[in-house]
């Protein structure tokens, strides 16, 4: 799976992309963010707040619980802020 | 008519594109944003940054929402990203419509849910430093009010 990531989110994470091989236990957005969080520091801060953070699956705005495959692009970013 | 693009544009020539192809064009709403020096931080710069591909496929799918609400001729969004400076065009949204009504109300609507709707995040570089600019409850509100 090809997770990216997007303004100050890609800034404490320190990369824009990486990918990941989803394991058995991941089945949610919300599954892979505290999979994530138990990988390093970084990542525990960057989505130390996940009301602050905003995520898509395959381009579409989705929310935490939505259920993700391997696959899948997923992307984590603070709200949107265009215009 | 989409368009995410580093370049500046030129709003003239951008409505007449439009408007010379359909003579049945009798009204246009524009909303052009700028990048604001601000009041007390003395903003150096703007970096927008955007999710490829995303960007495009939000701004059509908004787009789309537009012209089903609004009988429009045509639309156009242009949204520039990368580093723009005081006084630099960002977004550029024209509606096309027989009459101003639709096109103004179009207009309105499109920008108010690009705001909090397009993959879009800004950067302002300025004497505090390097802040990512954060979501506001009025762009929240004006989204949902349509």
């Amino acid at each position: 799976m090809q997770i990216k990531y997007f303004s100050w989110v890609k800034e404490q994470i320190g990369v824009d992309a990486e990918n990941i091989t989803l394991k058995d236990n991941i089945e949610t957005i919300i599954d892979l963010i505290n999979h994530l969080k138990s990988k390093n520091e970084k990542y525990n801060r960057a989505f130390k707040d996940i009301s602050i953070i905003r995520c898509a699956v395959n381009m579409e705005v989705t929310n935490l619980d939505e259920k993700i495959n391997d696959n899948d692009e997923i992307a984590f970013f603070p709200p949107m802020t265009g215009g | 008519m989409i368009k995410v693009q580093k370049q500046d544009f030129d709003v003239t020539t951008e409505i007449k594109n439009i408007t010379s192809l359909n003579k049945n064009i009798g009204g246009t709403g524009v909303f052009i944003g700028n990048v604001r020096e601000g009041n007390n931080s003395n903003l150096q710069s703007m970096t927008l940054e955007h999710y490829p591909i995303m960007t495009e496929k939000q701004l059509e799918k908004i787009n789309n929402e537009a012209k089903t609400r609004w009988n429009l001729i045509d639309s156009l969004i242009i949204h520039r990203y990368g580093k723009l400076y005081p006084g630099d065009q960002i977004v550029l949204v024209a509606t096309f419509s027989e009459h101003r009504t639709n096109a103004l109300k179009a207009c309105e609507f499109l920008i108010d849910w690009l705001k909090t709707k397009a993959p879009f995040w800004k950067l302002e570089e300025s004497d505090k430093g390097n802040i990512w600019v954060e979501e506001k409850t009025s762009d929240i509100d004006a989204a949902n009010k349509w």
